[in-house]
Protein backbone atom coordinates (compact mmCIF):
# COMPACT_ATOMS: atom_id res chain seq x y z
CA UNK A 1 0.00 0.00 0.00
CA UNK A 2 2.59 2.54 1.01
CA UNK A 3 4.41 1.23 -1.84
CA UNK A 4 1.71 2.39 -4.03
CA UNK A 5 1.26 5.64 -2.61
CA UNK A 6 4.81 6.83 -2.67
CA UNK A 7 5.11 5.54 -6.41
CA UNK A 8 1.18 8.07 -7.06
CA UNK A 9 3.28 10.56 -5.46
CA UNK A 10 6.19 10.56 -7.92
CA UNK A 11 4.44 9.98 -11.17
CA UNK A 12 2.11 13.17 -9.75
CA UNK A 13 5.56 15.40 -9.65
CA UNK A 14 6.39 14.20 -13.45
CA UNK A 15 2.94 15.68 -14.51
CA UNK A 16 2.80 18.30 -16.33
CA UNK A 17 1.72 21.87 -15.40
CA UNK A 18 -1.85 22.62 -15.14
CA UNK A 19 -2.05 19.00 -13.90
CA UNK A 20 -3.47 20.03 -10.00
CA UNK A 21 -6.61 21.39 -10.54
CA UNK A 22 -8.61 19.14 -8.05
CA UNK A 23 -11.64 18.12 -10.67
CA UNK A 24 -8.78 15.86 -12.50
CA UNK A 25 -9.67 12.40 -12.55
CA UNK A 26 -6.13 11.19 -12.29
CA UNK A 27 -6.30 12.61 -8.87
CA UNK A 28 -8.12 9.61 -8.03
CA UNK A 29 -6.69 6.96 -5.78
CA UNK A 30 -6.21 3.98 -8.69
CA UNK A 31 -5.61 4.80 -12.26
CA UNK A 32 -8.46 3.03 -14.85
CA UNK A 33 -4.87 1.51 -16.67
CA UNK A 34 -1.29 1.99 -15.43
CA UNK A 35 1.82 1.80 -17.14
CA UNK A 36 4.91 2.08 -14.76
CA UNK A 37 8.51 2.07 -16.54
CA UNK A 38 7.59 -0.19 -19.17
CA UNK A 39 9.86 -1.02 -21.73
CA UNK A 40 9.64 -3.66 -24.66
CA UNK A 41 12.17 -4.84 -26.98
CA UNK A 42 11.16 -6.90 -29.57
CA UNK A 43 13.54 -10.04 -30.18
CA UNK A 44 13.81 -11.62 -34.06
CA UNK A 45 16.36 -13.79 -35.94
CA UNK A 46 17.83 -10.12 -37.58
CA UNK A 47 18.07 -8.87 -34.27
CA UNK A 48 16.66 -6.65 -31.79
CA UNK A 49 14.46 -3.56 -32.02
CA UNK A 50 13.84 -1.80 -28.82
CA UNK A 51 10.40 0.10 -29.32
CA UNK A 52 9.25 1.19 -26.04
CA UNK A 53 11.57 2.75 -23.08
CA UNK A 54 10.58 3.63 -19.62
CA UNK A 55 6.94 4.50 -20.43
CA UNK A 56 5.18 5.97 -17.27
CA UNK A 57 1.58 6.04 -18.01
CA UNK A 58 -1.49 6.75 -15.60
CA UNK A 59 -5.02 7.04 -17.20
CA UNK A 60 -7.61 8.00 -14.29
CA UNK A 61 -11.45 6.12 -15.22
CA UNK A 62 -13.09 7.77 -17.29
CA UNK A 63 -10.25 10.11 -18.78
CA UNK A 64 -9.64 10.32 -22.73
CA UNK A 65 -6.25 10.02 -23.91
CA UNK A 66 -4.70 10.95 -26.79
CA UNK A 67 -1.33 9.12 -28.12
CA UNK A 68 0.10 10.82 -31.26
CA UNK A 69 3.78 10.42 -32.59
CA UNK A 70 5.43 9.34 -36.21
CA UNK A 71 4.65 6.03 -37.61
CA UNK A 72 6.82 3.67 -36.00
CA UNK A 73 7.43 5.60 -32.65
CA UNK A 74 5.27 2.59 -30.88
CA UNK A 75 1.81 3.75 -30.66
CA UNK A 76 0.46 0.38 -31.82
CA UNK A 77 2.90 -1.61 -29.11
CA UNK A 78 2.27 1.08 -26.89
CA UNK A 79 -1.59 -0.05 -27.60
CA UNK A 80 -1.17 -3.83 -27.61
CA UNK A 81 0.74 -3.72 -24.00
CA UNK A 82 -2.38 -1.50 -22.81
CA UNK A 83 -4.57 -4.40 -24.41
CA UNK A 84 -2.69 -7.57 -22.47
CA UNK A 85 -2.29 -8.32 -26.28
CA UNK A 86 1.55 -8.19 -25.79
CA UNK A 87 4.11 -8.65 -22.45
CA UNK A 88 5.95 -5.64 -21.87
CA UNK A 89 10.03 -6.99 -21.61
CA UNK A 90 10.27 -4.87 -18.34
CA UNK A 91 7.67 -2.77 -16.06
CA UNK A 92 4.57 -2.98 -14.74
CA UNK A 93 0.93 -3.02 -16.45
CA UNK A 94 -1.90 -2.46 -14.25
CA UNK A 95 -5.56 -2.29 -14.83
CA UNK A 96 -7.94 -0.89 -12.28
CA UNK A 97 -4.91 -1.41 -10.04
CA UNK A 98 -4.52 -5.15 -10.74
CA UNK A 99 -1.18 -6.34 -12.74
CA UNK A 100 -1.94 -7.81 -16.43
CA UNK A 101 0.26 -9.95 -16.09
CA UNK A 102 1.11 -12.29 -13.25
CA UNK A 103 4.22 -15.19 -14.01
CA UNK A 104 3.62 -14.84 -17.71
CA UNK A 105 -0.15 -15.38 -17.55
CA UNK A 106 -2.87 -12.74 -18.59
CA UNK A 107 -5.64 -12.31 -16.15
CA UNK A 108 -8.44 -12.37 -18.08
CA UNK A 109 -11.01 -10.49 -16.11
CA UNK A 110 -9.28 -7.61 -16.34
CA UNK A 111 -8.99 -8.06 -19.78
CA UNK A 112 -12.61 -8.49 -20.65
CA UNK A 113 -13.57 -5.32 -19.67
CA UNK A 114 -11.89 -3.78 -22.86
CA UNK A 115 -12.71 -3.29 -26.53
CA UNK A 116 -10.55 -3.09 -28.80
CA UNK A 117 -10.37 -1.49 -32.38
CA UNK A 118 -7.21 -2.31 -34.26
CA UNK A 119 -5.41 -0.35 -37.15
CA UNK A 120 -7.22 -2.98 -39.42
CA UNK A 121 -10.77 -3.85 -39.40
CA UNK A 122 -10.14 -7.81 -38.47
CA UNK A 123 -13.60 -8.52 -39.67
CA UNK A 124 -14.49 -12.55 -39.94
CA UNK A 125 -14.94 -12.73 -43.29
CA UNK A 126 -17.38 -16.03 -42.76
CA UNK A 127 -19.71 -13.64 -40.76
CA UNK A 128 -21.93 -11.20 -41.31
CA UNK A 129 -21.85 -7.55 -40.09
CA UNK A 130 -24.27 -8.06 -38.05
CA UNK A 131 -22.81 -11.56 -36.50
CA UNK A 132 -19.45 -9.26 -36.78
CA UNK A 133 -20.42 -6.87 -34.39
CA UNK A 134 -22.43 -9.25 -31.89
CA UNK A 135 -19.51 -11.83 -31.84
CA UNK A 136 -18.10 -10.09 -28.08
CA UNK A 137 -21.70 -10.97 -27.22
CA UNK A 138 -21.98 -14.48 -28.65
CA UNK A 139 -18.64 -15.26 -26.80
CA UNK A 140 -20.48 -14.12 -23.44
CA UNK A 141 -23.28 -16.64 -24.20
CA UNK A 142 -26.42 -13.25 -25.19
CA UNK A 143 -28.99 -15.24 -26.60
CA UNK A 144 -29.44 -14.55 -30.51
CA UNK A 145 -32.46 -12.25 -30.12
CA UNK A 146 -30.82 -10.03 -27.74
CA UNK A 147 -27.48 -9.72 -30.07
CA UNK A 148 -29.53 -8.89 -32.62
CA UNK A 149 -31.10 -6.08 -31.71
CA UNK A 150 -27.69 -5.17 -29.99
CA UNK A 151 -25.93 -5.59 -33.52
CA UNK A 152 -28.04 -3.31 -35.28
CA UNK A 153 -28.41 -0.06 -32.75
CA UNK A 154 -24.92 -0.19 -33.14
CA UNK A 155 -24.76 -0.32 -36.71
CA UNK A 156 -27.55 2.42 -36.79
CA UNK A 157 -24.67 4.41 -34.75
CA UNK A 158 -21.95 4.31 -36.91
CA UNK A 159 -24.13 4.62 -39.90
CA UNK A 160 -24.21 0.76 -41.05
CA UNK A 161 -27.74 0.81 -40.66
CA UNK A 162 -29.56 -1.74 -43.92
CA UNK A 163 -26.04 -3.38 -44.29
CA UNK A 164 -26.37 -5.86 -41.19
CA UNK A 165 -27.10 -8.90 -43.43
CA UNK A 166 -23.95 -8.05 -45.87
CA UNK A 167 -20.82 -9.89 -45.81
CA UNK A 168 -17.11 -7.70 -44.95
CA UNK A 169 -16.11 -8.16 -48.86
CA UNK A 170 -19.10 -6.26 -49.65
CA UNK A 171 -18.19 -2.88 -47.79
CA UNK A 172 -15.75 -0.24 -48.57
CA UNK A 173 -12.34 0.06 -46.11
CA UNK A 174 -14.10 2.89 -43.95
CA UNK A 175 -17.44 0.42 -44.38
CA UNK A 176 -15.89 -2.07 -42.31
CA UNK A 177 -14.33 -0.05 -39.79
CA UNK A 178 -17.31 1.21 -38.48
CA UNK A 179 -18.16 -2.54 -38.33
CA UNK A 180 -15.29 -2.80 -36.20
CA UNK A 181 -15.70 -0.28 -33.81
CA UNK A 182 -19.38 -1.33 -33.69
CA UNK A 183 -18.25 -4.54 -32.32
CA UNK A 184 -15.93 -3.10 -29.98
CA UNK A 185 -18.78 -1.01 -28.69
CA UNK A 186 -20.93 -4.07 -28.00
CA UNK A 187 -20.25 -5.23 -25.32
CA UNK A 188 -20.52 -2.28 -23.09
CA UNK A 189 -16.53 -1.73 -22.07
CA UNK A 190 -14.99 0.55 -19.44
CA UNK A 191 -12.20 0.90 -21.52
CA UNK A 192 -11.78 1.05 -25.09
CA UNK A 193 -8.01 1.09 -26.61
CA UNK A 194 -8.47 2.44 -30.62
CA UNK A 195 -5.48 2.20 -32.74
CA UNK A 196 -5.49 4.65 -35.54
CA UNK A 197 -9.81 3.42 -36.16
CA UNK A 198 -10.68 6.41 -38.08
CA UNK A 199 -7.75 6.11 -40.17
CA UNK A 200 -9.19 4.90 -43.48
CA UNK A 201 -12.11 7.63 -43.19
CA UNK A 202 -13.16 10.54 -45.11
CA UNK A 203 -12.87 13.85 -43.64
CA UNK A 204 -16.96 14.05 -43.12
CA UNK A 205 -17.13 10.97 -41.99
CA UNK A 206 -14.07 11.44 -39.73
CA UNK A 207 -15.78 14.63 -38.04
CA UNK A 208 -19.28 12.88 -37.52
CA UNK A 209 -17.58 9.34 -35.97
CA UNK A 210 -15.56 12.20 -34.10
CA UNK A 211 -18.62 13.88 -32.74
CA UNK A 212 -20.21 10.36 -32.02
CA UNK A 213 -17.00 9.14 -29.83
CA UNK A 214 -16.95 12.30 -28.10
CA UNK A 215 -20.92 11.46 -26.71
CA UNK A 216 -20.10 7.48 -26.39
CA UNK A 217 -17.39 8.33 -24.59
CA UNK A 218 -19.35 10.67 -22.28
CA UNK A 219 -22.66 9.01 -21.73
CA UNK A 220 -20.92 5.63 -21.00
CA UNK A 221 -17.84 6.99 -19.04
CA UNK A 222 -15.89 4.92 -20.83
CA UNK A 223 -11.65 5.25 -20.20
CA UNK A 224 -10.17 6.15 -24.04
CA UNK A 225 -6.87 5.64 -24.89
CA UNK A 226 -6.88 6.50 -28.78
CA UNK A 227 -3.66 6.62 -31.21
CA UNK A 228 -3.99 8.99 -33.98
CA UNK A 229 -1.61 10.35 -36.62
CA UNK A 230 -3.91 13.74 -36.60
CA UNK A 231 -3.02 16.28 -33.86
CA UNK A 232 -6.87 18.45 -34.60
CA UNK A 233 -7.93 15.33 -34.05
CA UNK A 234 -6.46 14.24 -30.80
CA UNK A 235 -6.94 17.71 -29.56
CA UNK A 236 -10.75 17.78 -30.43
CA UNK A 237 -11.15 14.32 -28.68
CA UNK A 238 -8.80 14.01 -25.64
CA UNK A 239 -8.51 15.31 -22.19
CA UNK A 240 -5.27 15.21 -22.52
CA UNK A 241 -2.39 14.41 -25.52
CA UNK A 242 0.46 12.33 -25.06
CA UNK A 243 3.16 12.43 -27.50
CA UNK A 244 5.82 9.69 -28.09
CA UNK A 245 8.99 10.12 -29.68
CA UNK A 246 10.68 7.34 -31.17
CA UNK A 247 13.31 5.10 -31.37
CA UNK A 248 12.91 4.00 -28.85
CA UNK A 249 9.64 5.15 -27.83
CA UNK A 250 9.38 7.34 -25.21
CA UNK A 251 6.93 9.66 -23.47
CA UNK A 252 8.25 13.27 -25.21
CA UNK A 253 5.45 15.79 -23.50
CA UNK A 254 2.35 15.31 -21.94
CA UNK A 255 -0.18 18.42 -23.02
CA UNK A 256 -3.62 19.40 -21.40
CA UNK A 257 -6.44 19.98 -23.28
CA UNK A 258 -8.32 22.75 -21.89
CA UNK A 259 -11.50 22.74 -23.82
CA UNK A 260 -15.22 22.65 -22.27
CA UNK A 261 -17.37 19.55 -23.43
CA UNK A 262 -19.19 18.89 -25.39
CA UNK A 263 -17.03 20.15 -28.12
CA UNK A 264 -18.61 21.22 -31.42
CA UNK A 265 -16.53 20.95 -35.21
CA UNK A 266 -16.62 24.33 -34.98
CA UNK A 267 -13.83 24.52 -32.29
CA UNK A 268 -11.30 24.65 -34.68
CA UNK A 269 -11.41 28.03 -35.08
CA UNK A 270 -10.93 29.04 -31.27
CA UNK A 271 -7.93 30.43 -30.00
CA UNK A 272 -7.29 28.34 -26.97
CA UNK A 273 -7.88 24.90 -29.70
CA UNK A 274 -5.53 26.45 -32.23
CA UNK A 275 -2.60 26.95 -29.41
CA UNK A 276 -2.95 23.67 -27.94
CA UNK A 277 -2.46 22.41 -31.91
CA UNK A 278 0.46 25.00 -32.42
CA UNK A 279 2.36 23.74 -29.03
CA UNK A 280 1.85 19.99 -29.93
CA UNK A 281 3.22 20.59 -33.62
CA UNK A 282 6.14 22.39 -32.46
CA UNK A 283 7.11 19.78 -29.88
CA UNK A 284 6.59 17.51 -32.51
CA UNK A 285 9.04 19.21 -34.67
CA UNK A 286 11.34 19.82 -32.12
CA UNK A 287 11.17 15.78 -31.35
CA UNK A 288 12.62 15.08 -34.69
CA UNK B 1 -24.72 -6.69 -61.96
CA UNK B 2 -25.52 -7.23 -65.69
CA UNK B 3 -21.68 -8.47 -65.54
CA UNK B 4 -22.89 -11.09 -62.61
CA UNK B 5 -25.35 -12.30 -64.65
CA UNK B 6 -23.19 -13.11 -67.32
CA UNK B 7 -20.77 -14.47 -65.48
CA UNK B 8 -23.43 -17.04 -64.09
CA UNK B 9 -24.98 -18.03 -67.52
CA UNK B 10 -21.74 -18.02 -70.03
CA UNK B 11 -20.26 -21.22 -68.97
CA UNK B 12 -23.70 -22.98 -69.52
CA UNK B 13 -24.08 -22.10 -73.21
CA UNK B 14 -19.96 -21.40 -73.83
CA UNK B 15 -19.52 -25.69 -72.50
CA UNK B 16 -21.69 -27.07 -75.19
CA UNK B 17 -20.69 -24.83 -77.68
CA UNK B 18 -17.25 -25.72 -77.46
CA UNK B 19 -18.59 -29.43 -77.12
CA UNK B 20 -20.27 -29.66 -80.59
CA UNK B 21 -17.15 -27.71 -82.04
CA UNK B 22 -15.22 -30.64 -81.02
CA UNK B 23 -17.31 -33.12 -82.34
CA UNK B 24 -17.53 -30.91 -85.49
CA UNK B 25 -13.47 -31.16 -85.86
CA UNK B 26 -13.51 -34.12 -84.60
CA UNK B 27 -15.81 -35.69 -87.49
CA UNK B 28 -13.98 -33.46 -90.60
CA UNK B 29 -10.33 -35.09 -89.23
CA UNK B 30 -11.49 -38.24 -89.52
CA UNK B 31 -13.51 -37.97 -92.79
CA UNK B 32 -10.67 -35.67 -94.45
CA UNK B 33 -7.80 -37.55 -93.30
CA UNK B 34 -9.27 -40.69 -93.69
CA UNK B 35 -8.25 -41.66 -90.58
CA UNK B 36 -8.83 -45.92 -89.61
CA UNK B 37 -11.23 -46.92 -87.47
CA UNK B 38 -8.51 -48.44 -84.85
CA UNK B 39 -7.00 -45.02 -84.23
CA UNK B 40 -9.83 -42.57 -83.85
CA UNK B 41 -12.82 -43.48 -84.22
CA UNK B 42 -15.64 -41.33 -85.97
CA UNK B 43 -18.45 -39.58 -83.04
CA UNK B 44 -21.06 -41.33 -84.55
CA UNK B 45 -19.26 -44.57 -83.89
CA UNK B 46 -18.35 -43.77 -80.37
CA UNK B 47 -21.90 -42.29 -79.26
CA UNK B 48 -23.22 -45.86 -80.97
CA UNK B 49 -20.99 -47.36 -78.77
CA UNK B 50 -22.00 -45.32 -76.04
CA UNK B 51 -25.42 -46.18 -76.45
CA UNK B 52 -25.03 -49.34 -76.01
CA UNK B 53 -22.78 -49.13 -72.88
CA UNK B 54 -24.91 -47.21 -71.43
CA UNK B 55 -28.46 -50.08 -71.85
CA UNK B 56 -26.08 -52.70 -70.74
CA UNK B 57 -26.80 -53.24 -66.67
CA UNK B 58 -22.98 -54.96 -66.37
CA UNK B 59 -22.18 -50.93 -67.07
CA UNK B 60 -23.91 -49.51 -64.12
CA UNK B 61 -22.40 -52.33 -61.82
CA UNK B 62 -18.78 -51.50 -63.24
CA UNK B 63 -19.24 -47.78 -62.76
CA UNK B 64 -21.04 -48.48 -58.87
CA UNK B 65 -17.67 -50.20 -58.17
CA UNK B 66 -15.69 -47.72 -59.37
CA UNK B 67 -17.39 -45.36 -57.70
CA UNK B 68 -17.10 -47.19 -54.70
CA UNK B 69 -13.68 -47.49 -54.72
CA UNK B 70 -12.99 -43.80 -55.40
CA UNK B 71 -15.42 -42.78 -52.44
CA UNK B 72 -14.09 -45.31 -49.77
CA UNK B 73 -10.42 -44.11 -50.85
CA UNK B 74 -11.42 -40.09 -50.46
CA UNK B 75 -13.17 -40.78 -47.23
CA UNK B 76 -10.15 -42.30 -45.39
CA UNK B 77 -7.60 -40.06 -47.21
CA UNK B 78 -10.06 -36.71 -45.86
CA UNK B 79 -10.21 -38.08 -43.07
CA UNK B 80 -6.75 -38.85 -41.70
CA UNK B 81 -5.12 -35.98 -44.19
CA UNK B 82 -7.45 -33.28 -41.81
CA UNK B 83 -6.26 -35.01 -38.77
CA UNK B 84 -2.78 -35.31 -40.24
CA UNK B 85 -2.93 -31.60 -41.55
CA UNK B 86 -4.51 -30.13 -38.02
CA UNK B 87 -1.61 -32.06 -35.78
CA UNK B 88 1.30 -31.54 -37.93
CA UNK B 89 0.06 -27.36 -38.15
CA UNK B 90 -0.31 -27.20 -34.61
CA UNK B 91 3.17 -28.71 -33.68
CA UNK B 92 5.59 -27.40 -35.45
CA UNK B 93 8.32 -29.65 -34.46
CA UNK B 94 6.33 -32.94 -35.89
CA UNK B 95 6.20 -30.92 -38.90
CA UNK B 96 9.73 -30.49 -39.04
CA UNK B 97 10.67 -34.15 -37.91
CA UNK B 98 8.32 -34.97 -40.31
CA UNK B 99 9.20 -33.25 -43.24
CA UNK B 100 12.25 -35.34 -45.16
CA UNK B 101 9.92 -38.80 -44.86
CA UNK B 102 6.69 -36.83 -46.36
CA UNK B 103 9.21 -34.99 -49.11
CA UNK B 104 10.05 -38.88 -50.07
CA UNK B 105 6.91 -40.22 -50.08
CA UNK B 106 5.68 -37.33 -52.62
CA UNK B 107 8.26 -37.80 -54.71
CA UNK B 108 7.71 -41.71 -55.29
CA UNK B 109 5.50 -42.01 -57.95
CA UNK B 110 3.01 -43.87 -55.82
CA UNK B 111 1.04 -45.83 -58.75
CA UNK B 112 3.82 -47.58 -59.00
CA UNK B 113 3.28 -49.02 -55.54
CA UNK B 114 0.14 -51.18 -57.03
CA UNK B 115 1.69 -53.88 -57.55
CA UNK B 116 2.38 -54.01 -54.27
CA UNK B 117 -0.93 -53.45 -53.01
CA UNK B 118 -2.44 -56.70 -55.22
CA UNK B 119 0.35 -58.46 -53.92
CA UNK B 120 -0.85 -57.99 -50.24
CA UNK B 121 -4.62 -56.98 -50.59
CA UNK B 122 -5.39 -58.88 -53.40
CA UNK B 123 -7.14 -58.37 -56.82
CA UNK B 124 -10.24 -57.05 -55.07
CA UNK B 125 -11.49 -53.62 -54.13
CA UNK B 126 -9.11 -53.04 -51.14
CA UNK B 127 -5.96 -52.59 -53.28
CA UNK B 128 -7.99 -49.33 -55.44
CA UNK B 129 -9.27 -48.31 -52.22
CA UNK B 130 -6.24 -47.96 -50.98
CA UNK B 131 -4.52 -46.31 -53.98
CA UNK B 132 -7.66 -44.03 -54.11
CA UNK B 133 -6.71 -42.96 -50.64
CA UNK B 134 -2.38 -42.56 -51.03
CA UNK B 135 -3.25 -40.46 -54.21
CA UNK B 136 -6.10 -38.18 -52.46
CA UNK B 137 -4.18 -37.86 -48.95
CA UNK B 138 -1.64 -36.26 -49.94
CA UNK B 139 -3.35 -32.85 -51.16
CA UNK B 140 -5.28 -32.74 -48.34
CA UNK B 141 -2.84 -32.92 -45.53
CA UNK B 142 -0.74 -30.15 -46.95
CA UNK B 143 -3.74 -27.75 -47.79
CA UNK B 144 -5.10 -28.34 -43.82
CA UNK B 145 -1.34 -27.46 -42.74
CA UNK B 146 -1.26 -24.70 -44.91
CA UNK B 147 -4.87 -23.97 -43.72
CA UNK B 148 -4.04 -24.20 -39.84
CA UNK B 149 -0.99 -22.05 -40.38
CA UNK B 150 -2.11 -19.47 -42.05
CA UNK B 151 -4.94 -18.16 -39.55
CA UNK B 152 -4.88 -14.71 -39.84
CA UNK B 153 -2.87 -12.94 -36.69
CA UNK B 154 -5.09 -9.96 -36.82
CA UNK B 155 -8.33 -12.16 -36.26
CA UNK B 156 -6.15 -13.83 -33.71
CA UNK B 157 -5.79 -10.86 -31.45
CA UNK B 158 -9.32 -10.18 -31.82
CA UNK B 159 -9.94 -13.69 -30.05
CA UNK B 160 -7.66 -13.07 -27.58
CA UNK B 161 -8.65 -9.44 -27.01
CA UNK B 162 -11.99 -10.95 -26.52
CA UNK B 163 -10.37 -13.04 -23.81
CA UNK B 164 -12.15 -16.41 -26.23
CA UNK B 165 -11.39 -20.05 -24.54
CA UNK B 166 -9.88 -22.40 -26.96
CA UNK B 167 -13.10 -23.89 -27.75
CA UNK B 168 -14.39 -20.85 -28.88
CA UNK B 169 -11.93 -19.95 -31.06
CA UNK B 170 -12.01 -22.86 -32.60
CA UNK B 171 -15.61 -22.80 -33.35
CA UNK B 172 -15.40 -19.18 -34.63
CA UNK B 173 -11.78 -18.45 -36.16
CA UNK B 174 -9.79 -21.30 -36.81
CA UNK B 175 -12.12 -23.77 -37.92
CA UNK B 176 -14.05 -20.92 -40.33
CA UNK B 177 -10.81 -19.77 -41.92
CA UNK B 178 -9.33 -23.55 -42.44
CA UNK B 179 -12.27 -24.40 -44.22
CA UNK B 180 -11.54 -22.96 -47.45
CA UNK B 181 -8.20 -24.76 -47.62
CA UNK B 182 -9.98 -28.39 -46.80
CA UNK B 183 -12.22 -27.92 -49.81
CA UNK B 184 -8.92 -26.76 -52.44
CA UNK B 185 -7.30 -29.81 -50.90
CA UNK B 186 -11.02 -32.02 -51.56
CA UNK B 187 -10.89 -30.49 -54.95
CA UNK B 188 -7.69 -31.54 -55.95
CA UNK B 189 -8.32 -35.14 -54.09
CA UNK B 190 -11.42 -36.46 -55.71
CA UNK B 191 -10.00 -35.78 -59.03
CA UNK B 192 -6.51 -38.09 -57.59
CA UNK B 193 -9.12 -40.51 -55.98
CA UNK B 194 -10.37 -41.57 -59.06
CA UNK B 195 -6.97 -41.80 -61.08
CA UNK B 196 -5.98 -43.92 -58.56
CA UNK B 197 -8.73 -46.11 -58.64
CA UNK B 198 -8.67 -46.25 -62.37
CA UNK B 199 -5.08 -47.13 -62.95
CA UNK B 200 -5.33 -49.76 -59.98
CA UNK B 201 -7.99 -51.32 -62.30
CA UNK B 202 -6.04 -51.33 -64.96
CA UNK B 203 -3.62 -52.93 -63.46
CA UNK B 204 -5.71 -55.85 -62.09
CA UNK B 205 -8.66 -57.38 -61.09
CA UNK B 206 -12.42 -57.69 -63.35
CA UNK B 207 -14.31 -54.61 -62.04
CA UNK B 208 -14.98 -51.37 -62.69
CA UNK B 209 -14.38 -49.00 -65.54
CA UNK B 210 -10.74 -48.98 -65.94
CA UNK B 211 -11.05 -53.03 -66.24
CA UNK B 212 -13.40 -51.97 -69.09
CA UNK B 213 -11.07 -49.79 -70.51
CA UNK B 214 -8.36 -52.77 -70.63
CA UNK B 215 -11.06 -55.36 -71.83
CA UNK B 216 -12.05 -53.11 -74.75
CA UNK B 217 -8.41 -51.99 -75.39
CA UNK B 218 -8.16 -56.49 -75.83
CA UNK B 219 -11.26 -56.88 -77.89
CA UNK B 220 -9.25 -53.53 -80.19
CA UNK B 221 -12.67 -52.44 -79.96
CA UNK B 222 -11.68 -48.53 -80.10
CA UNK B 223 -15.62 -47.34 -80.07
CA UNK B 224 -15.55 -49.33 -77.43
CA UNK B 225 -12.78 -47.50 -75.42
CA UNK B 226 -13.34 -43.85 -76.60
CA UNK B 227 -17.13 -44.36 -75.09
CA UNK B 228 -15.84 -46.13 -72.01
CA UNK B 229 -13.27 -43.00 -71.72
CA UNK B 230 -16.10 -40.63 -72.22
CA UNK B 231 -18.25 -42.67 -69.16
CA UNK B 232 -15.49 -42.05 -67.35
CA UNK B 233 -14.50 -38.33 -68.14
CA UNK B 234 -18.71 -38.17 -66.99
CA UNK B 235 -18.06 -40.10 -63.65
CA UNK B 236 -15.46 -37.73 -62.49
CA UNK B 237 -16.96 -34.37 -63.36
CA UNK B 238 -20.28 -36.02 -61.77
CA UNK B 239 -17.82 -36.31 -58.58
CA UNK B 240 -16.00 -32.80 -58.57
CA UNK B 241 -19.05 -30.92 -58.92
CA UNK B 242 -20.45 -32.29 -56.06
CA UNK B 243 -17.27 -31.52 -54.23
CA UNK B 244 -17.70 -28.23 -55.36
CA UNK B 245 -21.65 -27.89 -54.90
CA UNK B 246 -20.45 -28.82 -50.99
CA UNK B 247 -17.80 -26.14 -50.82
CA UNK B 248 -20.61 -23.43 -52.11
CA UNK B 249 -23.26 -24.56 -49.83
CA UNK B 250 -20.46 -24.52 -46.93
CA UNK B 251 -18.48 -21.90 -47.17
CA UNK B 252 -20.65 -19.42 -49.48
CA UNK B 253 -18.86 -16.20 -47.92
CA UNK B 254 -15.70 -17.31 -49.21
CA UNK B 255 -14.16 -15.60 -52.45
CA UNK B 256 -13.85 -18.74 -54.48
CA UNK B 257 -17.59 -19.22 -53.93
CA UNK B 258 -18.60 -15.80 -55.27
CA UNK B 259 -18.91 -15.69 -58.99
CA UNK B 260 -15.82 -13.59 -60.53
CA UNK B 261 -16.71 -10.25 -62.59
CA UNK B 262 -14.94 -9.44 -65.32
CA UNK B 263 -13.38 -6.04 -64.85
N1 LIG C 1 6.21 -7.84 -34.19
C1 LIG C 1 7.27 -7.02 -34.29
N2 LIG C 1 8.52 -7.54 -34.38
C2 LIG C 1 9.61 -6.75 -34.45
N3 LIG C 1 9.56 -5.41 -34.46
C3 LIG C 1 8.35 -4.82 -34.38
C4 LIG C 1 7.15 -5.60 -34.29
N4 LIG C 1 6.10 -4.74 -34.23
C5 LIG C 1 6.62 -3.50 -34.27
N5 LIG C 1 7.98 -3.54 -34.34
C6 LIG C 1 8.87 -2.37 -34.37
O1 LIG C 1 8.56 -1.55 -33.27
C7 LIG C 1 8.54 -0.18 -33.65
C8 LIG C 1 7.21 0.43 -33.27
O2 LIG C 1 6.18 -0.17 -34.02
P1 LIG C 1 4.65 0.22 -33.85
O3 LIG C 1 3.86 -0.67 -34.71
O4 LIG C 1 4.32 0.22 -32.40
O5 LIG C 1 4.64 1.70 -34.43
P2 LIG C 1 3.43 2.74 -34.60
O6 LIG C 1 3.77 3.94 -33.83
O7 LIG C 1 2.14 2.09 -34.31
O8 LIG C 1 3.52 3.08 -36.14
P3 LIG C 1 2.32 3.47 -37.17
O9 LIG C 1 1.93 4.87 -36.83
O10 LIG C 1 2.98 3.40 -38.51
O11 LIG C 1 1.24 2.48 -36.99
C9 LIG C 1 8.82 -0.14 -35.13
O12 LIG C 1 10.15 0.29 -35.30
C10 LIG C 1 8.65 -1.53 -35.62
O13 LIG C 1 9.63 -1.84 -36.58
MG1 LIG D 1 0.49 1.58 -35.45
Amino acid sequence: MTEHLLRAARSEAELPQGYDEPATPADTLTPELELAGVDKVYSSRRGTTEALRGIDLRVAAGEFVALVGRSGCGKTTLLRILAGLLPPTGGEVRAGGRPVWRGGRRDEETVSRFGLVFQEPNLFPWFTIEDNVALPLKLRGVDRATRRARAHELCDLVGLGGFEKSLPRELSGGMRQRAAIARALSCDPSVLLMDEPFGALDALTRDRMNLELQSIASTTGATVVFVTHSIPEAVFLADRVVLLSPRPGRIHSVVDVDLARPRELEIDVEPAFRETVRALRTALDEEA
Amino acid sequence: MEQRGVAKWLPWVSAPVMLVLLVIVWSLVVSVFGISEFVLPPPSAVAASLGELLVDPATWGHVQVTVTEVLSGFAIALVLGVLGGVVLGRIAWLEVAMRPALVAFQVVPKVALIPIFVIWFGFGLTSKVIMAAILAFFPILLNVLLGVRSVDRGHRDVMRGLGATRWSTFRNLELPSTLPYVFAGMEVAIVFSVIGAIVGEYLGGNEGLGFLVVSSLNALDAPALFAVIVLLAAVGSVLFFAVNLAKRLVIPWHESVSEKEFA
